[in-house]
């Protein structure tokens, strides 16, 4: 194990490296971008055996990856904003088809108005397409998350592939320590991939990706539905075994100063490390107050959430995305199987920075509300 | 040539009586072997073969999406030769629509990066397999639904797409065109393709009896008539030697070939005498 100081994104490419994927179909994008070089780099330095498909669009890198996973080796990808929306239909293959893949996103606003900067619109947009999505808050998650995504999608009773989201800009460039796993205790932890339910072998012909009638299609994807129900043990296994090799402590979701809070903040990404502060400040005021942080945003963690939020009176979801209408991705899987009194916040769209002002704003309209859901940190004319 | 006593695509799939998508396939697996891995764009082919629980296919299969079969391609074959499966054919099939309009873009990339395989479009001129819309493979002067004769319209106001041009002007070893009527050919391109190091092209012209509008059992008769009228013109770009494959003794006039089809029926002799001559051009510029 060493010690060092790097970006979330060189965290990404440090884990790809330790999880030795076989094939790496990857495009360019910001501010995903360093994870490309880096990867290709590795390859280059030959600090990974892999394939390095230089792809000519993201659409293609998710094609290729179906491809290569659906013939057998443990794949990885990575993208960000028009990116992943490019990918939109193939996400939803993959995960209809089962194959394991691992990608990173690093979650950039969409177009219109182009912008570059970080909010979760691009991969809550994928939330249905039936990937597990983790959402990290730091380097060091971002790491061993990527790490973990692979062991929770090899597993045969889950076989759907993973989103691991890294905040764009705020993580993928922001550097931090990080703790790099030795290559050992990572093998110990994620053995090689060996596929048994799909892999393109002449000499066991078999198709896969077929054509489903109305016979079928609802049962395969009933099934997913069922491995995406499976995964939360799973996730919960793998963080357990995670924290007893390497000694970090990861789950479902991420419960601070919770069991006492009349409100509790619940939110996404790296916005829950200005929460915590936030909330340490407020109960210095003597405000009973706690965060939730969410971690895996599908599958969604209901019986965990109600047991971290049982105790308070009102909940405020902190969402850097928006549905028109409904308000909050996050505020409304929320509303819908968490039977609390919940308001909605949107804030951080684009790359805007959620001040503490802007959390105090949530804060003070969660205690005294007015409406159910709330822009903060909106410029007055 | 060799007709061997099981086919690696089995019988009883949904394809239409003289089905021309089967017939390409199951010549050029078979000319290929068991030990290939096939792809396919969505399409007639992929529709017809793979409706589960069932599959035609006796070597491995995937298929992803109707404009992705290069990409997917791309995948499978660097998982493969990773693995060190050096000797596996990998073969990608699209139909025109999902490889001269949607699928050009992906294509193109699986050609430039040099994977070694082979893409065979079976070009039967339009989107078939959701009912004959016109693609930019479809030729001047065919009547689709989406570019239907009318009293404004002869049908197809452009002239085909040249995408073996396309695909050879990407550089790679191995162009060719093919029809289903010169099997003797097109096996041997098939064979020459396998055997090519890196990325290889064939382009094959598969007569539609649902969608040209002819007797079921003309489907050969129909590819030999487009090969005879120099409507298609049988070649290959072998690491950059261009050489005609087949040269009719007597080229025949296109009318021979646009009459007895019902998209072409509606022409006027002014729209013939226009494609003659674009057909005499094209003969010219390739020396047929």
């Amino acid at each position: 194990m060493v010690k060092e100081v790097m970006t979330s994104n060189k965290a990404v490419a440090e884990a790809v490296r330790l999880a030795k994927p076989q094939v790496i179909p990857v495009y360019p994008i910001t501010p995903q971008t360093t994870i490309s070089e880096y990867l290709a780099q590795y390859v280059a330095d030959e600090k990974i055996d892999a394939k390095y498909v230089k792809v000519e669009s993201e659409h293609s890198a998710i094609s290729a990856a179906v491809g290569a996973s659906g013939a057998g080796v443990r794949v990885f990808t990575a993208t960000s904003s028009q990116g992943l929306m490019l990918m939109h239909e193939i996400l939803y293959a993959a995960a209809g088809m089962r194959v394991p893949i691992v990608l990173a996103d690093a979650n950039r606003a969409i177009s219109a108005p182009l912008n570059i900067w970080n909010d979760q619109q691009d991969s809550i947009a994928q939330r249905d397409a039936g990937w597990l999505q983790i959402y990290v808050e730091n380097a060091q998650e971002a790491l061993d998350t990527t790490l973990m995504a692979y062991k929770v999608s090899e597993n045969p009773d889950i076989l759907l592939p993973s989103m691991v989201c890294l905040d764009g800009f705020i993580l993928t460039h922001t550097v931090e320590p990080v703790e790099i796993p030795d290559q050992e205790s990572v093998d110990k932890f994620l053995p090689p991939y060996v596929p048994e339910h799909a892999f393109l072998d002449p000499n066991e012909p078999m198709s896969i990706g077929n054509f489903a009638d109305p016979n079928y299609y609802t049962e395969a994807r009933h099934d997913m539905d069922v491995a995406m129900t499976k995964s939360m043990e799973v996730i919960q296994k793998t963080c357990d075994e995670f924290a007893e090799i390497f000694g970090r402590k990861y789950g479902l979701v991420e419960p601070y100063k919770t069991e006492d809070a009349d409100i509790i903040f619940v939110a996404m990404g790296s916005l829950c490390s200005t929460l915590r502060v936030m909330v340490d400040q407020l109960r210095e005021k003597g405000e009973k107050v706690g965060l939730l942080k969410i971690r895996a945003y599908r599958p969604f963690p209901t019986e965990a959430i109600n047991e971290a939020v049982k105790n308070c009176e009102k909940i405020a979801v902190i969402d850097k995305n928006f549905s028109f209408g409904i308000g909050g991705a996050l505020y409304a899987d929320m509303k819908v199987k968490i039977d609390k009194e919940i308001y909605g916040f949107i804030a951080g769209l684009g790359g805007r920075d959620i001040t503490p002002e802007a959390i105090l704003e949530a804060y003070e309209k969660t205690k005294a509300p007015e409406n159910d859901v709330t822009w903060i940190g909106l410029k007055e004319e | 040539m060799d007709i061997p006593d099981k086919d690696l695509l089995a019988p009883g799939h949904r394809g239409c009586a003289g089905c021309g998508a089967s017939i390409a396939v199951k010549l050029a697996l078979n000319a290929l072997g068991k030990n290939t891995v096939a792809i396919s764009a969505t399409g007639c082919l992929e529709v017809m073969t793979t409706p589960y629980p069932e599959t035609s296919w006796e070597v491995p299969f995937i298929h992803v999406a109707f404009e992705n079969s290069g990409a997917v391609a791309s995948g499978v074959e660097s998982a493969l030769r990773i693995q060190g499966k050096d000797d596996v054919n990998v073969v990608a099939f699209g139909g025109d629509g999902g490889t001269v309009d949607i699928g050009l873009q992906s294509l193109s990339g699986a050609m430039e990066r040099g994977h070694n395989m082979l893409y065979i479009c079976y070009d039967n001129e339009a989107y078939m397999n959701t009912g004959i819309q016109r693609s930019g493979a479809t030729p001047y002067g065919a009547s689709t639904t989406t570019s239907p004769k009318g009293t404004a319209s002869f049908g197809e106001d452009k002239p085909k797409k040249n995408m073996p041009m396309i695909m050879a002007a990407h550089g790679i070893p191995y162009v060719a065109t093919a029809s289903i009527a010169y099997p003797e050919d097109y096996v041997k391109k098939v064979k020459k393709a396998a055997e090519t190091k890196g990325p290889a092209y064939i382009h094959l012209q598969q007569p539609c009896t649902t969608g040209w509008g002819f007797p079921s059992e003309k489907t050969i008769e129909m590819g030999r008539l487009a090969v005879e009228t120099g409507s298609w013109i049988l070649y290959e770009i072998d690491h950059g030697n261009f050489e005609i494959t087949f040269r009719p003794e007597e080229r025949r006039p296109v009318k021979d070939y646009l009459s007895t089809q019902k998209r072409f029926k509606h022409l006027d002799e002014e729209h013939i005498e226009k494609i003659q001559k674009y057909v005499d051009a094209e003969c010219k510029e390739l020396g047929l």
